[in-house]
């Protein structure tokens, strides 16, 4: 978490050959120490039962040579780039470019999404996916209020996910409510837990926050899987009830919407359907957590996260700021989890797990803490691209990885890792992630 | 008398473990004045500082804020963020803690969190941007801009605060806590790391915020040049105990301050003591 106090200053490194070759031969020889057990000997159970082994000295050698090289490649590729934005200025080229792209780039996606359901009428798979991915930009967006603004490593934000979605499933399949009056309950119940976990976390900073969040995620989940009476339990609840377009059911009925409108049926309008609602709630979430900035209350959080003990001395209320942001991220948490539920017809206690959490995240920490445009591109990335690489098989997860890591030495405060002023007098600049904090708890 | 007394700090103690920080101090502070809380190294100042304005609890003794109105409030009851919302007390920071990666304008914004959160009717109002809360940010622009314009800074408003250099950050932290519109303003070290022309116009800036805004003023100061020029009333600690306070003129010829400061062996400093009484 305090990763930028950590990093070497380039300029102070020297840059010859002899340089490079002595990096390379540590690297070789670390490789060397590493691999030798683990690669050159070989060893397994033979037909008696005894320990038989066999070197693989060849196999070593090239490995132990493809680190030489590779160590070798980086180093030069490393030289060739230059420092990584080092200047605590945005560089002018940058500042265009991080202009033009906030000018252009946000609303050609925005124009994008809207056409999806158009261009890719047909294609099923396309609109699942698009649906997914919207989901999870609506996560990110949720948990970005958290993490983002207020500074608040919460690893536990799929609890809120689980409340809103087991609310809309209780209270539609027990009581009959329609989606439309169980969405803001899901909201306020996941934000009275949000409030809930905030007041005993309070005290907590950094790394100890974490885990107390951690332990809330899976305190929940466990909760749903052992009180079988009323949440099914392990088996989930089934049958939970879609969404009608206010009271218009999207069904292929005489009173369906298809029927109304004098139009065949297709099980894609209630696609289309879902993809323009979680659109609209994903933008919601956007269109607050923006607006929210731009108010007294989002300029606390950010301050929280710049610096506690100065907050306090400006007067600002620190327990109810952070209580504050913690109930509006398990709010959206809630939203999205209330859409998952009506979107899927069944939920159990295994799409809750810690590693949804991990991932919506890990799309909040790639995407540039506090950007609402990056957590969407990142969104967009993690989940679409770990789609496109369905070809790859087990490979996936291996691509995935190394993008990852190369993602984090190239930017390592995210894909759009600058700061937009909330408010300005003649010129609005981003300002450098390098000043920007990441809080502290 | 006590009626111009904005601060009176009575048989104040604070204790860490086995440590006595500050013993049994009184002083008082006169509104519309500057006093100076001056004392070598380790003297106990900044514990004061932290015991007024709320970031420790003092084990004993009380402190008084008398406000203009007559209100009259017990500072060692309140504590954090309290003192500067309700007691309108505000501070700066020995080391400077402003927020780097807001911009001087935001930074200045946030100081009036409270006054806004207000107007913005807790948020909701101006969620839904209603006019009475855009009247209410532009007005607290406008605040903004104009002590941007007094320290200086106003064409750096849009920079980051973690990029202007040290002197305009001190006097940015200065007007961030000026931003709150305390009834006392207090200062940890304002002139530290400033060269000659910055704290002569440091000097200036603390003096018109006493004429123009009617703002007492406590600081804590090493730089005498500061001391000597600005103070009303000076009050000097040394091993958490007052020495000495009076004029900076009386202060500064008080063979016991000479003593603290020029650290003078025991017997000599028995003499100085005994000399002096």
């Amino acid at each position: 978490m305090s990763a930028t106090s950590a990093r070497p200053s380039p300029a102070a490194q020297p840059s010859g050959s002899a340089f490079i070759l002595k990096k390379a031969l540590i690297s070789a020889l670390v490789a060397l120490v590493l691999f030798s057990l683990m690669i050159g000997i070989r060893t397994e159970a033979g037909p008696q039962g005894g320990l038989i082994y066999w070197t693989r000295f060849g196999d070593l050698a090239a490995l132990v040579g493809t680190v030489f090289g590779g160590s070798i490649i980086v180093e030069l590729l490393r030289q060739w780039w230059g420092p990584v934005d080092k200047d605590s200025i945005v560089p002018k080229p940058v500042q265009s470019a991080i202009s033009f792209a906030g000018r252009w780039l946000a609303p050609a996606l925005l124009v994008f999404a809207f056409l999806v359901p158009v261009i890719f009428y047909n294609q099923r798979y396309i609109l699942d996916l698009s649906i997914l991915v919207l989901t999870y930009v609506m996560l990110g967006w949720g948990l970005n209020v958290v993490v983002g603004l207020a500074g608040l490593l919460d690893l536990g934000y799929v609890a809120f996910y689980a409340v809103g979605a087991y609310s809309y499933a209780l209270l539609a399949t027990n009581f009959g409510l329609s989606f439309w009056v169980c969405l803001p309950l899901a909201g306020i119940l996941a934000a009275f837990w949000g409030v809930l976990l905030g007041f005993p976390v309070l005290r907590l900073r950094g790394d100890y926050l974490a885990i107390v969040t951690l332990a809330f995620g899976e305190i929940i989940r466990l909760v749903i899987i052992n009180w079988q009476s009323l949440t099914g339990g392990p088996n989930g609840v089934s049958g939970i009830p879609r969404p009608t377009m206010f009271g218009i059911p999207l069904t292929p009925g005489d009173d369906g919407l298809a029927a109304k409108l004098g139009i065949e049926f297709s099980p894609t309008h209630r696609l289309v359907f879902l993809f323009y609602l979680i659109l609209a709630m994903a933008l919601l979430t956007n269109w607050v957590t923006i607006r929210l900035r731009r108010l007294p209350i989002g300029r606390a959080w950010e301050a929280l996260r710049e610096d506690e003990v100065a907050c306090r001395a400006l007067g600002i209320n620190t327990t109810t700021t952070k209580l504050t942001a913690f109930a509006t991220g398990a709010m959206f948490g809630g939203f999205a989890g209330a859409f998952f539920a009506t979107r899927q017809g069944f939920i159990s206690p295994e799409s809750f797990t810690f590693q949804e959490s991990a991932l919506v995240l890990a799309i909040v920490v790639l995407g540039g803490m506090g950007s609402q445009l990056g957590v969407a591109l990142a969104a967009l990335t993690m989940i679409g691209g770990f789609e496109l690489f369905r070809g790859l098989d087990q490979y996936r997860m291996l691509v995935f990885g190394i993008a990852m890591v190369l993602l984090m030495i190239w930017r390592p405060r995210g894909l759009i890792g600058h700061r937009a002023p909330t408010v300005y007098l003649e010129r609005n600049q981003a300002i450098s992630s390098d000043l920007v904090k990441e809080g502290h708890g | 008398m006590s009626g111009d007394h904005i601060l009176t700090v009575d048989r104040l103690m604070m204790r860490f473990g086995g440590i006595v920080a500050v013993n049994e101090l009184s002083f008082t502070a006169e509104r519309r004045k500057i006093t100076a809380l001056i004392g070598p190294n380790g003297a106990g100042k900044t514990t004061v500082f932290n015991c007024i304005t709320g970031f420790y609890r003092p084990s004993g003794g009380a402190i008084r804020l008398s406000h203009d109105d007559g209100r009259s409030i017990q500072l060692e009851r309140l504590n954090d963020f309290r003192i500067s919302k309700q007691a309108k007390v505000a501070r700066t920071f020995q080391n400077i803690r402003l927020f780097p990666g807001m911009t001087a304008l935001e930074n200045l914004m946030v100081a009036q969190h409270n006054a806004l959160m207000r107007a913005s009717g807790l948020t909701l109002l101006g969620l839904l941007g209603l006019p009475s809360w855009r009247a209410a940010e532009a007005r607290a622009i406008d605040l903004a801009r104009a002590w941007l314009d007094r320290v200086g800074l106003l064409d750096r408003a849009d920079d980051a605060a973690g990029n202007l250099p040290y002197g305009d950050q001190r006097r940015l932290e200065i007007a961030r806590a000026m931003c709150t519109e305390p009834a006392l303003l207090c200062l940890d070290e304002p002139a530290a790391g400033l060269n000659a022309r910055e704290s002569g116009g440091l000097n200036e800036l603390l003096l018109s915020i006493r004429n123009e805004q009617g703002t007492s003023i406590l600081l804590i100061e090493h730089d005498m040049s500061v001391v000597m020029e600005i103070s009303d009333h000076v009050v000097v600690m040394d091993y958490g105990v007052k020495i000495a306070e009076g004029t900076p003129q009386a202060v500064r010829d008080d063979p016991k301050v000479i003593a603290a400061y020029l650290g003078a062996d025991e017997e000599e400093a028995i003499a100085v003591m005994e000399s002096g009484t």
